[in-house]
């Protein structure tokens, strides 16, 4: 009971990372293929969307970590080792994300410093995701070395490979297309509300495009996702749903209607996670000596216990102040 | 480079990097609550223009801080998963509390950097408040986790394998209050002195600056009380080091043989080849007395731990005597400064005292080098072990070969870092003179 709740708990963090820091970082891809037209304007409404609320969006993966470490030492161990070049390559992204965007906004004289940053945040808003997504496209490709088979086998063929790639891409399409989504609702101005729209409509199309990327680079790389899916009533009926509701998201954006367009893109990337999820539980990851399971790779129960109480300690402050911030931001501002 | 150097080089720079932002982190929103208590009491539009640009660098290092934290959690199983394999489940307990205080800072910072007459104003205030508190509180509990690593306790180590698992044990463990108190004094300590440095300067240049007297003013009482009071605090753990670290102790003292009574050395090069010291001198039995207390007491040296036990003597004897020389000299300014301060017509006769504001213009860094001298003592200190006693830093760092590229990689990532802070930071003081 203590380890499927800490499993819970670690699955809500990354679904909220993915939810809200990966809409921060799909910004700033969006911000690489923003129009001509009114791009100061543009830009102007994302720096303003995500500046309050980026850093508070990024604790989400401290926690996931956290959690990682403490119910699944085993398991973050492993995944340490197999996949420390990807990993190391998304904390480059985190680190240069963070910092740009917050040189940028703070810089006290405005020059051609300003246009540095801007390159800096918009490269590494592509290189967390992507590499994120290469690392999850890993854990469930599940394609494991020894040391002793060489540097090749063991660090880089579990994750350098197409099936990953293309998840790789497919995540930071999605977070492109979820920040889209979301910048709608952040600026008054009708020309920008209409780029955005635009800009929604073209990543979904990209999203399923991706989507069925993901699928034929798994038959390539011989993980036959498809019938995973088929085999699994949760995943499967995910999939489903986050297809059907593809119909009435594509309304809401053609109509701007915000509120429903934030709530189901975010209840699509969600399914699709929850998809995921489902297709690896138990297995976080495989290893030379088997799979790692959230049964074989959990902390002692005492350990669980005093963790589950922390976090739902924590919860208790966290959330009533995280709505706080969000309310004065995201719903005074409006008004 | 051996792979397990070059790990360790890519830790020390890691945490190097990352303790001057958490430790300005920790104190610099307390320096912005005054400033905001003090503008909304008084109105004094001053005290408005201070905290609005005092903020900024809290910003900008928060962030800066945020981000090489995270880094950091991920290193911990990067370079040492052999460690966190087993360390995980056993000090995990302060690192989800550190990632609950760590949300509430991100959130409160939020509300206060761009809460600007959105939120109310007394409410805004305490946002920054929560910030400060919140940053004190995740520095000690990630020193919980650091404490543990030189004082561990709450399992029992059975065939390579921890059982018997207590994670509040774990997380009180001996050293964490008083390295936690340590940490927190330096922060203040460093910031306060740094941030009076800058005004220091911004004070020389212009002496009628309102601005900068006020700023300075501020910054130097705080950073001055934590000076004085850190001495009594170092001494506390010094203490506690000799019962729990004694190999540590003797490292520090370059105590190469036990002695009763001990003297103290002052200055110094030791050689572990020789077992001598070249240059410095003694004071006979003082060593006795800041150790146990007692001018009598017997001292043990790094005799009595293994050769291949013993922490590299050069390098501790050298950070020791820094961290202390510093240490000394700020807790003297800090009195001095004080007293000129408090005294009346202190802003008169103190600050236009142009020789004052040299020194203490030329002491901004020195709290920092301190912090890092500390670090370099309490890390170096505990090898050849990753847990004291128990696990050593060998057999715990990754199979990866090749190390030495991302720690190439991340040295330059954070020495540019390093070098474009600062540059803002140059930029944002000109552009309030």
């Amino acid at each position: 009971m203590w380890i499927k709740a800490a499993a819970l708990f670690l699955g809500a963090s990354i679904l909220l990372y993915c939810l809200l820091a990966g809409a921060d970082f799909g910004a700033g891809i969006l911000e690489s293929v923003l129009g001509k037209e009114l791009r100061a304007e543009q830009r102007k409404v994302i720096d303003r969307a995500i500046g309050p609320v980026w850093e508070a969006n990024h604790v989400w993966l401290i926690l996931a970590v956290v959690i990682l470490f403490v119910a699944f030492p085993g398991a973050y161990s492993a995944m340490s080792i197999t996949f420390h070049i990807p990993l190391t390559l998304m904390l480059l992204g985190v680190i240069l994300r963070g910092s740009a965007f917050t040189f940028r906004h703070y810089d006290a004289v405005r020059d051609r410093s300003q246009a540095w940053y801007s390159a800096i945040f918009v490269l590494s808003s592509f290189m967390t995701p992507l590499m994120l997504g290469m690392v999850a496209g890993g854990m469930l490709l599940g394609l494991v070395g020894r040391v002793e088979d060489g540097f090749l086998q063991a660090f880089v063929r579990p994750w350098a490979n197409l099936f990953c790639l293309a998840v790789g891409i497919f995540t930071c399409v999605l977070f492109a297309f979820l920040a889209a989504v979301y910048l709608i609702g952040e600026t008054s101005n009708p020309a920008v509300r209409q780029i955005f729209i635009r800009r929604a409509q073209i990543l979904n199309v990209m999203a399923i495009v991706a989507g069925g990327l993901v699928f034929a680079a798994a038959e390539r790389n011989g993980l036959p996702l498809a019938s995973l899916f088929m085999g699994h009533a949760l995943s499967l009926g995910s999939m489903t749903v986050a297809t059907l509701i593809l119909i009435p998201l594509w309304a809401a954006i053609r109509k701007g209607a915000t509120s429903a367009a934030r709530v189901l893109a975010a209840i699509q990337v969600g399914l699709v996670l929850a998809g995921w999820f489902r297709l690896q539980f138990p297995v976080i990851l495989n290893s030379p000596e088997g799979p790692l399971t959230i049964y074989s790779a959990a902390a002692p129960e005492s350990t669980l216990r005093y963790l589950l109480y922390a976090l739902v300690g924590g919860s208790v402050l966290i959330f009533p102040s995280l709505f706080y911030l969000l309310r004065i931001f995201k719903v005074e501002e409006r008004q | 480079m051996t792979d397990l150097l070059a790990a360790r080089t890519q830790m020390a720079v890691s945490l190097g990097f990352h303790i001057v932002f958490a430790a300005v982190g920790v104190a610099m929103p307390f320096l912005m609550a005054i400033a905001h208590w003090k503008w909304l009491r008084t109105r004094q539009p001053v005290y408005l223009d201070l905290t609005k640009a005092w903020s900024k660098g809290v910003a900008i290092f928060f962030a800066t801080g945020a981000v090489s934290g995270t880094v950091l959690s991920f290193e911990l199983g990067l370079l040492w998963p052999g460690f966190m394999k087993h360390a995980g489940s056993i000090i995990g307990m302060p690192f989800s509390w550190e990632g609950t205080a760590f949300f509430l800072e991100a959130i409160a910072l939020g509300v206060f950097l761009y809460g600007w007459n959105r939120v109310p104003p007394w409410l805004h205030w305490g946002s920054g408040l929560v910030v400060g508190i919140s940053g004190v509180l995740s520095g000690l509990f990630v020193i919980c986790a650091n404490g543990w690593m030189n004082a561990p306790s709450g399992f029992d180590w059975i065939d390579g394998r921890a059982v018997n698992i207590d994670p509040w044990a774990a997380m009180f463990n001996r050293a964490a209050w008083n390295q936690g108190l340590h940490m927190t004094l330096a922060s203040f300590c460093a910031t306060g002195f740094a941030v009076a440095g800058v005004h220091a300067i911004g004070l020389i240049k212009r002496p009628n600056s309102l601005f900068h007297r006020t700023a300075f003013r501020i910054a130097l009482s705080v950073g001055a009380i934590a000076a004085m009071l850190q001495p009594l605090q170092g001494d506390r753990l010094a203490k506690q080091t000799a019962v729990l670290q004694p190999a540590k102790l003797a490292a520090m003292e370059s105590l190469f043989e036990t002695a009763q009574p001990a003297p103290l050395l002052i200055g110094g090069i030791p050689s572990e080849e020789t077992q001598t010291i070249r240059f410095g001198f003694h004071i006979p039995r003082l060593l006795s007395f800041l150790a146990h207390g007692n001018f009598d007491a017997e001292v043990q040296g790094l005799d009595r731990t293994e050769r291949e036990n013993w922490p590299p003597v050069l390098v501790m004897h050298l950070a020791f005597q820094v961290m202390i020389a510093i240490g000394t000299f700020l807790a003297i300014l800090g009195g001095f400064s004080l007293y000129g301060l408090w005294r009346r017509n202190a802003t008169r006769t103190a600050l236009n005292e142009r020789r004052m504001l040299r020194i203490i213009a030329l002491s901004g860094p020195l709290g920092f080098i301190a912090l890092e001298a500390g670090w370099t003592v309490t890390e170096t200190g505990r090898q050849p072990w990753i847990i004291y006693g128990v696990m050593k830093t060998a057999d715990a760092v990754t199979p990866m070969p090749g190390l030495v590229y991302p720690m190439t990689l991340f040295t330059g990532v954070y020495l540019f870092l390093s070098f474009v802070v600062t540059w803002l930071m140059v930029r944002q003081f000109r552009n309030v003179d």
